[in-house]
């Protein structure tokens, strides 16, 4: 795709920069309570990220945002203010949805004109808009098409323009790049980013299933499972130092290994060995705790932490090595860039990992490392 | 096994076959059907119409019939009540279809699963039942006379063209509903929502996403109640009794009543030139109107 031209941002970018806020909202169908007393704030001009599994609430947490759904308890706020029972029309914020919903039989243009001209923008101003928006978004060249002469890129490019038009303070994107390819989703991603380089203004509550375009795009990361927030922070933090066992698995890959606390401070015990950890803050001696080592920060060969195995399946990744190795009843992954000389299935191999990359965690009911 | 039409998509050659027909015999039942129930008994009425009974030219029988003041009336008659039930029809039907659509309420499936039995009802049955409610001696005049002592009730229009027109648009509504339920069931909530967060509100939605998108659906069902309503016989019969006398209506008159068959036939010769004029009217402004609101529904692409 060919990089936009440099277009005046201002008009096109919220007059005001507009958070959100959910205040102990809980949404509910019947006795089925799909989002449980969340409690979140988007900082005006951040991009946060829902992250979640299908069934986790992030959808129906952005639909409150949007007014699609009414929540049986709390507020919802936007810029401050109590939007929960005003109706959807009236709330100002752009949304684009996983299957674009552009109108097929309106042409580009007038499908990002649909925006200011349903709220009654002075006709003089409405084509200038278009233009900007159309611009902003690379798509100036396609007006006059229809909706099905694009490609699924182009159109979730000409349902983002459509959804700037209004000059949301907050745009509600829902897995927008979830029916694109491999490639066009790659693409669409740096789109993405580059767009909100260039709207400061905007805030973002992007959903999404993807953890990589949660960690590529998101300032913070509140991870959703089952109806309840699970974690809030940057992408970093969630990564490095995940709070609880889901948000490890579900952030990135983890090993989760089923350790005691102990006995010296900053050190576990896995099966009989004793190993170092960054820290065992929050973790009472003795307690049982789950570690969490990242496949690609574990080596292969002697070191710090060795954890001495059979292997029991090794995949070829083209870049990568993934290697299961078979530790005292429990597979530890480990990601080694592409080895010349692999061990083979059933060797004895030796892996380990720098304490600093071990984070304990504490242990969950139920939880399976 | 791949059938002969999917062999024909997919571009395989047929396999030669010893003994085959020619193509052409495969027409010939077909032709030979719709010649004989329709075509022969169509060519007899043309050429019965222009056969006067006393002799004379061979369209004195049309100037006698066109300039009877029976005729006119029966032409008005029949133009009006069509056009007339053909726009209440699409009116009270893309209402009604659009609440049973998309306004939440018990029993809204229920509503939509009758409409489909409604469709198998017999006409009669429709009138009847207005006769019984706005009847000079129905449900709701009795109503009046009881709670006022009149001697007679205020409703006394069903044997009037406004009786008839309420008939039909009553009996034909749903068949335009069905198409429209269907239509309404393809818009995709995500385009409903995306116009409501742009900042419609629900009458510019209906106006300016479902209108546009259920208009092939709508004009299929208008055209369908165009061309029923303007040769309905039992309907006005029922309902009009002498009072209200269309072009089908008369064409029974004559025929039957009068033993006129030729007359009979210039009714019906002009009553089936006005279906086919008024329908491809119809269906001009229909393509107009389809043009003017953009391209048709599009299947996206990836």
């Amino acid at each position: 795709m060919a990089a936009p031209p440099e277009t005046a941002v201002g008009p096109v970018a919220a007059k005001t920069a507009a958070g959100i806020r959910f205040d102990h909202v809980s949404v509910a169908y019947g006795d089925h309570t799909v989002l449980d007393g969340l409690d979140l704030t988007v900082e005006p001009g951040e991009v946060m990220a829902l992250l979640g599994p299908s069934g986790s609430g992030k959808t129906t947490a952005l639909r409150a945002v949007a007014g699609f759904v009414t929540p049986v308890s709390g507020r919802v706020l936007i810029g401050g203010r109590d939007v929960t029972a005003l109706p959807p029309y009236k709330r100002g914020i752009g949304m684009v949805v996983q299957s674009y919903a552009l109108f097929p039989h309106l042409r580009v243009a007038d499908n990002v004109a649909f925006g200011p001209k349903a709220r009654k923008v002075p006709r003089a101003e409405i084509e200038p808009r278009v233009t900007e928006a159309l611009e902003l978004t690379g798509m100036a060249g396609y007006a006059r098409r229809y909706p099905r002469e694009l490609s699924g890129g182009q159109q979730q490019r000409v349902a983002i323009a459509r959804a700037l038009a209004i000059r949301p303070g907050v745009l509600l994107l829902d897995e927008p790049l979830s029916a694109l390819d491999a490639q066009l989703r790659s693409g669409m991603l740096a789109e993405l980013a580059r767009l909100h380089r260039e709207l400061p203004d905007v805030s973002i509550l992007y959903v999404t299933h993807d953890q990589v375009e949660a960690l590529t795009l998101a300032d913070r990361i509140a991870v959703m499972d089952r109806a309840r927030l699970r974690d809030c922070g940057t992408p970093r933090e969630l990564y490095r130092a995940p709070r609880t066992e889901f948000t490890a698995s579900f952030v990135g890959n983890a090993n989760l290994l089923p350790v005691t606390a102990g006995p010296g401070d900053a050190t576990v015990t896995f099966g009989n060995r004793e190993l170092a950890v960054r820290g065992t803050e929050g973790v009472a001696p003795g307690a049982a705790a789950t570690l969490c080592v990242r496949p690609h920060l574990v080596g292969l060969g002697e070191g710090p932490n060795a954890l001495r195995g059979r292997l029991a399946e090794l995949q070829w990744r083209g870049a990568t090595h993934r290697l299961y190795v078979e530790v005292a009843g429990h597979r530890v992954m480990a990601d080694e860039r592409e080895l010349r000389t692999a061990p083979a299935v059933g060797d004895e191999v030796t892996l380990h990992f720098a304490p600093e990359d071990g984070v304990l965690l504490p242990a969950e009911a139920g939880a399976d490392g | 096994m791949a059938s002969v039409t999917q062999r024909a998509r997919l571009g395989v050659p047929r396999a030669p076959r010893a003994r085959t027909l020619p193509r052409f015999l495969w027409a010939l039942p077909p032709v030979a059907a719709l010649g004989l129930v329709f075509l022969h008994p169509l060519v007899l009425l043309v050429r019965q119409s222009f056969t006067p009974d006393e002799g004379g030219p061979a369209t004195a029988a049309y100037a006698e019939v066109l300039a009877a003041a029976s005729f006119q009336d029966a032409l008005v008659n029949t133009v009006f009540i069509a056009a007339g039930a053909t726009a209440g029809c699409l009116a009270l039907g893309f209402a009604l279809a659009l609440v049973v659509a998309f306004v939440p309420f018990p029993g809204a499936r229920a509503l939509g699963r009758f409409i489909d039995i409604f469709l198998a009802f017999p006409s009669f049955l429709i009138t009847l039942a207005l006769l019984f409610v706005y009847g000079t001696t129905g449900v709701a005049n009795g109503v009046w006379t009881a709670a006022t002592g009149a001697a007679s009730g205020p409703l006394d229009f069903l044997h009037t063209p406004w009786g008839v027109l309420l008939a039909e648009i009553t009996y034909f509504t749903p068949f335009v509903m069905r198409p429209l339920l269907a239509a309404f069931s393809q818009v995709e909530t995500g385009q409903l929502e995306a116009a409501a967060s742009l900042g419609a509100r629900p009458w510019r939605i209906v106006r300016t996403v479902i209108l546009p998108e259920a208009l092939p659906s709508l004009a299929a069902g208008g055209a369908l109640v165009l061309v029923m309503c303007l040769n309905e016989f039992g309907i006005v019969l029922f309902t009009g009794a002498k009072d209200v006398v269309t072009l089908p209506v008369l064409v029974y008159t004559k025929a039957i009543l009068d033993g006129d068959y030729t007359g009979a036939c210039v009714v019906a010769v002009v009553n089936i030139a006005l279906s086919v004029a008024l329908y491809a009217g119809y269906r001009a402004l229909v393509a107009r109107t389809g043009r003017k609101g953009g391209a048709p529904r599009a299947r996206t692409q990836q």
